[in-house]
């Protein structure tokens, strides 16, 4: 049974930040132009990419499928406007590794033309909670809060499974972040109305919207929304702001003082947990049949003149919105996609928001500045106090260090959510997220190695045993061959004759049983009967000439 | 527009080894100017003494280690270790004495083994402990305080002595030395005097022995102010303390004759030098809250053993030491419960 805390529960390390979020909320959101060209990733989200749908020329209208998901863990891609598909291929995505990814390009025709239908939320709760999850599913919706993770697998909780609890990640634990807190208070009706929906597909018992404390004015939006829709018993909690309550074991645990076991998922503890910018994603697909194609994105930083947040259709170009804020300053420096602590610094301002980007961040140098030269660990254990999964990060490094890659697993590596909490209060500056995230990776390459090895020595174990088999069987079959062989020259020439003696006594007893069966003669004919008498007459004539 | 990228976080870092080290000596000012005003010029030349060879010596083996010479020395670390070695040397003790410590420290203690974060023992202490195993002498040259027999030594009687051990002109070496409360205390209770004959003396001042006590509020004043900083971390000072504490009052409460009370050895000697800025050395303590804990508790009670027992006035130095040997074993059985297993045990 989850109960939920009077008093949210402090979960344990974490660092309070300076929130930098009021630049970003000066004004309301507004809706980003459309630009000319819309560049839209096939793999927006964790899973499989999508796989294009349209070709290149074709038109496409807003809203429409232009990839579809080919696993269950896959989200399809909508036309986010309305124009032609004018390139499929490789173009620069905004991804840790920087690498290229397929992307379907699109010239909008600035209709915007869509032919979405919705249906009403009467109709959407009395639905099945499959259609439910299909409707998300189609819609490609994905965790808006940064992993993307596809919604509808979420939705779904499992055979035998119940949902005690829904937990509406409206956190918002980085710095600079603002989107979720400027949507609460742009659309809170519509938040409200799509947590309506995901409660009924889970069926869930209990809903609590989980907030950072320091966000009164999307508090109060909220509760409005909650009184005039009547969904009373959806409960507002306010947990301290201290990253990463955002996280979600971390905000799970300050609302219910539950921990989600290792290696675990919170539905185990009858738990599921969304994003607050994806139930307003559900409502806009289920009510008003518009599937996942814009989002709000922050844009804020010492490095864009006018901070703000902006709704804007997923593949718009980065410089696009750099410009609608009014253009770099001086002091721009770097640009991150997320939020500083767990963001990815971005290459270029070429590149499209995705269905995860929740910030554009244009740092100062002052605000991200080059990192300082490390120095050795002094173990201070700064990092073992800010560490909010309770591990010991100084430990994690010096074997990181060490490639020790088992005593690393001994500490835990694999608990670790890379927050980045003790690398910003490491004295000496060692970048350690990084060194886990090394450590991860080759673990996970020798693991890869390791079952490759093991497909390996099976297949040689298997054509070891394949050669010695058909050796085997290669003497058997010679055995007989050498023994069928070996027989007439052990026999004498009286067994030959009994052979042949035995035949003959064979062949005759046949003709002998032939003759005297009963022949099939009631019907036949006087001329059949005549040529029949002949033939008996001649074999009586010439006995036995066969020999 | 192109952009350099780098790896998260990417907020400007919120701390600086070099600015901890600048914090805790700062945090040493207090207790070190106590100190210099009970004890006279011999304390800063000692303080300067060590300070500088244990530059030379971090930037000398730096160069034969061929490291980057400068941007290492600037983490402040080298300075600390001879502000702390000779924070804890007798005023009065010839130059070499903090020299050899100093170089001992620097070179044997921390460089041989790797530098900085690589030494398993605290470098001052081993510098500490060097001196006094090997001279022993010289390593009981403490002034009398300040208002106890006589006048104060010169600034330039404070140089003879101490560069070219020459006593001032009207007195021998013996006259300008005089025992400190601890020593006197270990050699008074080895003549069967009981513990209250031996305080009434003018050395044992109000509580834990003139001049030491006011040094050792000062040095707590500092070390308080260190934990506002959130330089350090409370648990070992405090389980320190309370090991201390504890064990004397344990046995003071079942004979107040033969034994000092809890108070004196709170206050005397190097106790809270050594609580908030020598055991909570990170590089060579215990690093888990849980193991900070046992750790700062065992230095404790091993400096009441050693003070007691023990062949030396004070402990601290010889029980830093043995708990440094301990911090490994105790860091891997008090690992903290990791967030969502279920204990700590592996």
């Amino acid at each position: 049974m989850i109960t939920l805390l009077d008093t949210p529960r402090r979960f344990p390390g974490g660092i309070r930040m300076e929130p930098n979020k009021a630049q970003s909320l000066r004004q309301p959101v507004r809706p980003a132009r459309l630009p000319e060209r819309l560049y839209v990733p096939l793999s927006q989200h964790i899973g499989e990419p999508a796989e294009a749908l349209v070709a290149e020329g074709d038109s496409v209208l807003k809203g429409q499928l232009i990839a579809r998901s080919l696993s269950y863990i896959s989200a399809p891609i909508h036309a986010p406007t309305s124009g032609r598909v004018i390139d499929i291929g490789d173009y620069r995505v905004p991804h840790p590794s920087g690498l290229k990814a397929p992307c379907i390009v699109i010239a909008a025709d600035g209709a915007d033309r869509s032919a979405a239908t919705g249906m009403d939320m009467a109709s959407v709760l009395a639905a099945d909670p499959a259609e439910i999850r299909r409707g998300v599913r189609d819609a490609g919706i994905v965790g808006l809060g940064g992993a993307g993770f596809p919604t509808s697998v979420k939705l779904n909780p499992g055979p035998g499974r119940e949902v005690e609890l829904l937990v509406i990640n409206a956190a918002e634990c980085e710095p600079y972040i603002s989107c979720d807190e400027a949507l609460m208070c742009t659309r809170p009706v519509e938040i409200i109305e799509g947590i309506r929906i995901m409660r009924h597909a889970l069926h869930a018992r209990q809903v609590v919207i989980g907030i950072e404390d320091n966000m009164p004015g999307a508090i109060r939006c909220l509760q409005t929304a909650l009184a005039a829709t009547g969904a009373a018993d959806i409960r507002i909690i306010a947990v301290p702001s201290v990253y990463p309550a955002g996280g979600e074991r971390q905000l799970i645990y300050a609302l219910t003082g539950e921990e989600v076991p290792t290696q675990g998922l919170p539905i185990d503890l009858g738990i599921v947990c969304h994003n607050v910018g994806t139930a307003d994603a559900v409502a806009r697909a289920l009510l008003q049949g518009e599937p996942l194609i814009s989002r709000v994105v922050t844009v804020t930083g010492a490095g864009v003149r006018e901070p703000a947040n902006l709704e804007v259709r997923i593949g718009t170009p980065i410089a696009e919105l750099i410009a609608q804020c009014g253009g770099y300053t001086e002091q721009v420096s770097r640009l991150l996609m997320g939020g500083p602590m767990m963001g990815i610094a971005l290459p270029s301002d070429a590149l499209p928001v995705i269905k995860t980007s929740n910030c554009i961040l244009v740092a100062s140098a002052e605000e991200a500045p080059q990192p300082p030269a490390a120095r050795p660990c002094i173990r201070c254990a700064e990092c073992t106090a800010a560490c909010p999964a309770g591990l010991l990060p100084q430990q994690l490094y010096w074997y990181a260090h060490a490639r020790d890659f088992d005593r690393i697993q001994d500490y835990n590596l694999f608990d670790c959510i890379e927050c980045g909490c003790c690398a910003q209060v490491c004295p000496s500056h060692i970048p350690l997220v990084q060194y886990y995230r090394f450590a991860k990776t080759e673990i996970w390459d020798l693991e890869r190695e390791r079952q490759k090895s093991d497909i390996a020595r099976q297949r040689h174990e298997f054509r070891i045993e394949r050669l010695e088999r058909e050796k085997r069987e290669l003497e058997q079959r010679r055995a007989r061959a050498r023994k069928a062989l070996d027989r007439p020259k052990a026999g004498d020439a009286d067994a030959k004759k009994a052979e042949i003696a035995a035949a003959l006594e064979r062949v005759t007893a046949r003709r002998a049983a032939q003759d005297a069966a009963a022949k099939n003669t009631d019907n036949l004919t006087a001329e059949q009967r005549a040529r029949i008498a002949e033939i008996d007459r001649r074999r009586a004539a010439k006995p036995d000439d066969a020999r | 527009m192109e952009f350099p990228t780098q790896s998260s976080p990417h907020l400007p870092p919120s701390n600086d080894v070099s600015r901890l080290m600048v914090q805790v000596m700062l945090a040493l000012i207090p207790g070190a100017l106590c100190l210099f005003w009970f004890f006279g010029w011999g304390v800063l030349i000692n303080l300067a003494v060590a300070t500088a060879t244990a530059v030379a010596a971090e930037a000398a083996a730096l160069k034969l280690r061929g490291k980057a010479v400068l941007p290492i020395l600037s983490d402040g670390t080298a300075v600390l270790t001879g502000l702390l070695l000779g924070l804890a040397l007798p005023p009065l003790a010839p130059w070499w004495i903090p020299f050899i410590g100093a170089a001992f420290a620097i070179v044997v203690a921390k460089q041989l083994y790797g530098g900085l974060g690589y030494n398993p023992f605290n470098p001052a202490m081993v510098g500490y402990v060097v001196l006094i195993i090997s001279f022993p002498l010289q390593m009981t040259l403490w002034p009398p305080p300040r208002g106890i027999d006589g006048d104060m030594l010169s600034l330039v009687d404070t140089l003879g002595l101490m560069f070219a051990q020459l006593p001032p002109a009207d007195a021998t070496l013996d006259a300008v030395t005089m025992a400190t409360p601890l020593d006197n205390y270990k050699t008074q209770i080895g003549q069967n005097l009981t513990w209250s004959e031996i305080v009434s003396g003018p050395l044992f001042g109000r509580f834990a022995g003139y001049g030491w006590e006011w040094a050792n509020l000062a040095f707590l004043a500092g070390g308080v102010w260190l934990w506002q900083q959130r330089a350090i971390h409370w648990h070992i000072p405090v389980a320190m303390l309370a090991g201390l504490f504890v064990t004397a009052l344990l046995f003071y409460i079942a004979d107040a004759d033969s034994f000092a009370s809890p108070l004196f050895h709170l206050f005397s000697g190097a106790t809270m030098l050594g609580a908030f800025f020598i055991a909570t050395d990170p590089v060579s303590a215990a690093t888990t809250p849980r193991g900070r804990l046992y750790y700062g508790a065992g230095i404790g009670v091993l400096v009441y053993v050693i003070r007691t027992w023990g062949g030396y006035p004070d402990g601290v130095a010889f029980a830093v030491l043995l708990m440094n040997m301990a911090a490994p074993t105790i860091d891997y059985y008090t690992q903290p419960r990791v967030f969502g297993h279920e204990d700590s045990s592996e």
